[in-house]
């Protein structure tokens, strides 16, 4: 009889740390790249020790300059190795845009399948913090727009320790966002936690009143919403994108099938957002199991504010989930 | 007379549909009437409740028609004063 | 259903009421339909006497506060979804918003997608969705209020007839268009539960006796237990599994037609109970005082045509039940007991199952198991 692994107590951050250290132990052609992963441990601790355990070979501090460290990532992947380019906020990475979107996402197309570039790029997300709004915005939907790439979303510890190897284990690049509120996340991992598959969204909560769709920061939102609704007899399912890229269309039409209405929670912007291109798969794929119109809960459309109070009425809230509950149940004339 | 009117009026009571003018009281009740072993069973215990005659099931059988239960009922009411 | 009269108040104001308890009666087209309360509180203000008139579907019949609250507003709107299992925590009344002139009507596109299947006229229908939309849940209210009881005074006798024989046939098409049948069929040897009967009932009077119909309700019950995928609805392309083991006990009217309302929980009920409650159901579907949730809660039908003295009844599914066991007449039948062929009293259980739910191993598991549970009549 297999007996139950041991659960241990850890933070989101732990299990990255864990996924990053079993994957520089089990591979040699792996390294660690980045601004302050060195030295410094990462800009959020996650591979605090790391330059002593492994070297500065395998763990390299970087020049501030993310168009240059992404553009030597894709080298190195060219070339063979498997590369972990830590970027500190999607922020900054947009100065490696180029480099991710003319040079990571398009060179297997237009080498004829030639080349492939096998690169893992981590970088932070969202907003909550009080990092203002230089260093607060979601911008995962932009990366979700790119053909040639895969892009991850880990929203639980699960997630947070398997999806590194995984991704490491594609031929494309991988862009895995991590939520900056998720970092202290605590809970509950087995022992023996491994790698995760990436393609399947999952239902974390089960319900057949209405579905709420999130992803990343969104989910622990997501999850105290229905359980409020629980609590005045309205079961909500959760569906935990995990993948923003390819997205799980399977997933969103059968929950939306099972529940009939549908509330999409993206801490992007609405307009051109991921919510939008969820919202219209819906439209496109379960409009005869509509029970409501499709509601999105998203950021204002503001440069997200440094002050506490505005930053929190900036992003969506779990009283927000509620409301838009509310509507698509009918309960809001 | 008296004991068929009130049977007659407990069967209307479980079959209200039942046109009691045109039943065959020798010939076989289900034969007549659509009831089933439900309304026979509800109609035998309106009569233990009005009549206070109890059929037990082993006496089914041999009340196939309206007279026969009419006769039964004479009888056991005679027997229990 | 569109308009209906109020017949008569069970509750006075003031009377504090529970959710599920019957308050008002109101007599549609096509049946007598009782109101339920879905909310717990004190009846505030009658507002309506019953009479004659015809009030529109979701006139506000009453005002009921809740509890602790003053005179709060929560207003009744009963005959709105009278028929229908509240799904929501809170029905309350809802104004139709304006109709703007030429404006179309807010259906939503499954609320629309259901009422096609069921030929139903939405524009009867009032919604009680966002933005006043008439949504899934006031169809399934519509669908299950057109599914009309008997037994109401003769006038307009062949209007219920006609509108009952539409339910069924919108129903029975329904489920042969869709569901991918499957049957089978097994003989299950009735000797020992009929003595274990037949002795329980000697010394009994006619309302103690039970009939073994009971017995089967019961062994069905428990053998869904352990074989749950028969037990519930398939919808959206999947199984859902029932809240409880419902039974819809298939109870046919004299004048022609039928209604299966369930039983609920029959696998926790003991004989007695399960006896009593088929009772009243097959009073209340023959003379009036069907609740409208009886009629939507089934998770499974059973039905017993054996009394008409047919062996077998191969029935069709009643949509989005997955299954429907029918039990022919119990007969002597030649069994075979240690090498010798005996006549035995039996009866023979079909099982329609719906393919897509569930398969025909676990089908036969199930019949297998209401065939044992019967061999156990004293566990029943």
């Amino acid at each position: 009889m297999p007996t139950a692994p041991d659960m241990r107590r850890t933070t989101y951050r732990e299990a990255l740390r864990a996924g990053l250290h079993e994957a520089l132990k089990r591979d040699p052609r792996v390294f660690l790249m980045g601004e302050d992963v060195g030295k410094y441990g990462g800009t959020y601790a996650v591979s605090r020790g790391f330059l002593e355990e492994f070297g500065p070979e395998r763990i390299r501090d970087t020049p501030l300059s993310e168009s240059a460290f992404v553009g030597a990532g894709i080298g190195a992947a060219l070339g063979g190795m498997r590369p972990i380019v830590e970027v500190m906020t999607v922020n900054f990475s947009l100065l490696a845009l180029d480099q991710i979107l003319n040079g990571a996402a398009t060179l297997r197309h237009m080498s004829g399948g030639q080349f492939t570039v096998p690169l893992v790029i981590r970088m932070a997300t969202g907003a909550g913090r009080q990092l203002a709004a230089q260093h607060s915005h979601s911008l995962e939907g932009w990366y979700a727009h790119i053909p040639g790439i895969r892009v991850l979303a880990p929203a639980t510890l699960e997630d947070a320790r398997g999806m590194l190897w995984s991704a490491l284990q594609e031929p494309d690049p991988v862009i895995i966002f991590e939520h900056a509120v998720l970092y202290n996340l605590e809970g509950e991992l087995p022992e023996d936690a491994g790698a995760v598959p990436l393609d399947r969204a999952a239902v974390r909560r089960e319900g057949k009143d209405l579905s709420l769709i999130a992803y990343g920061g969104t989910l622990p939102k997501a999850l105290q919403a229905a359980e409020r609704l629980a609590a005045e007899g309205v079961a909500a399912e959760v569906l935990d994108l995990r993948s923003l890229r390819p997205l799980d269309e399977a997933a969103i039409l059968a929950t939306v099938g099972k529940t009939h209405r549908a509330v999409i929670v993206d801490e992007g912007w609405r307009s051109g957002s991921l919510a939008a291109e969820i919202s219209a798969r819906i439209m496109e794929g379960a409009f005869y199991s509509l029970d409501a119109p499709v509601q999105r809960v998203c950021s204002e459309e503001v440069p997200i504010p440094y002050a506490r109070h505005l930053e929190e009425a900036a992003i969506p809230q779990v009283e927000d989930i509620l409301a838009a509950a509310g509507k698509v149940l009918g309960r809001d004339a | 007379m008296v004991l068929k009117d009130e049977v007659l009026n407990l069967l209307q009571e479980v079959a209200p549909e039942v046109d009691l003018g045109s039943l065959d009281l020798n010939l076989p009740l289900r034969d007549q009437v659509d009831i089933d072993s439900m309304d026979f069973l509800n109609f035998l215990g309106r009569i233990y409740e009005t009549l206070g005659v109890n059929v037990p099931e082993s006496d089914y059988a041999s009340l196939r028609c309206l007279n026969d239960l009419l006769q039964y009922l004479e009888k056991k009411r005679g027997g229990a004063p | 259903m569109d308009k209906g009269k109020l017949v008569s108040w069970l509750v006075k104001e003031g009377d504090r009421v529970k959710k599920g308890d019957v308050i008002a009666v109101v007599e549609t087209q096509k049946s007598a339909v009782d109101v339920e309360v879905w909310q717990d509180g004190t009846v505030e203000k009658i507002l309506v006497q019953p009479s004659e008139a015809d009030l529109p579907v979701g006139t506000v019949l009453a005002l009921l506060g809740g509890d602790g609250e003053a005179a709060a507003p929560p207003a009744e709107a009963v005959p709105k979804k009278a028929p229908a299992a509240a799904t929501r925590p809170a029905v309350a009344a809802r104004p139709l918003p304006p109709t703007v002139p030429g404006e179309r009507a807010k259906i939503s596109p499954a609320a629309r997608r259901r009422a096609e299947e069921f030929r139903l006229d939405l524009a009867k229908l009032r919604g009680s969705g966002p933005e006043g939309a008439v949504v899934l849940e006031d169809v399934e209210a519509a669908i299950a209020a057109q599914t009309p009881a008997a037994g109401l005074p003769a006038s307009g006798a062949q209007d219920k007839q006609l509108a009952m024989r539409r339910a069924i046939a919108a129903a029975m098409e329904k489920s042969h268009r869709e569901i991918p049948l499957y049957f089978l069929e097994t003989l299950i040897p009735m000797e020992r539960a009929l003595s274990w009967m037949e002795a329980r009932n000697r010394d009994r009077p006619p309302n103690e006796r039970l009939l073994y119909v009971a017995l089967l309700l019961k062994a069905v019950a428990l053998a869904l237990r352990e074989v749950p995928e028969f037990n519930g609805y398939y919808l959206n392309g999947a199984f859902q599994p029932g809240p409880g083991i419902h039974l819809g006990v298939a109870v046919s009217l004299r004048e022609g037609g039928l209604q299966a309302p369930a039983i609920h929980d029959v696998d926790q009920k003991d004989l007695s109970r399960i006896m009593a409650e088929a009772q009243g159901l097959v009073k209340r579907v023959r003379g009036g005082g069907l609740k409208g949730s009886e009629l939507t809660d089934p998770t499974i039908t059973v039905t017993s045509l054996g009394e008409e003295g047919v062996e077998k009844v191969f029935g069709l599914i009643y949509p989005p039940q997955v299954a429907i066991v029918g039990f022919g007449k119990v007969y002597q039948a030649p069994l075979v007991e240690e090498g010798q062929v005996v006549a035995r009293r039996a009866i023979t259980a079909v099982l329609s199952a719906d393919h897509r739910a569930n398969d025909g191993h676990r089908g036969a598991l199930f019949l297998k198991a209401i065939q044992r549970r019967l061999q156990e009549p004293e566990k029943l």
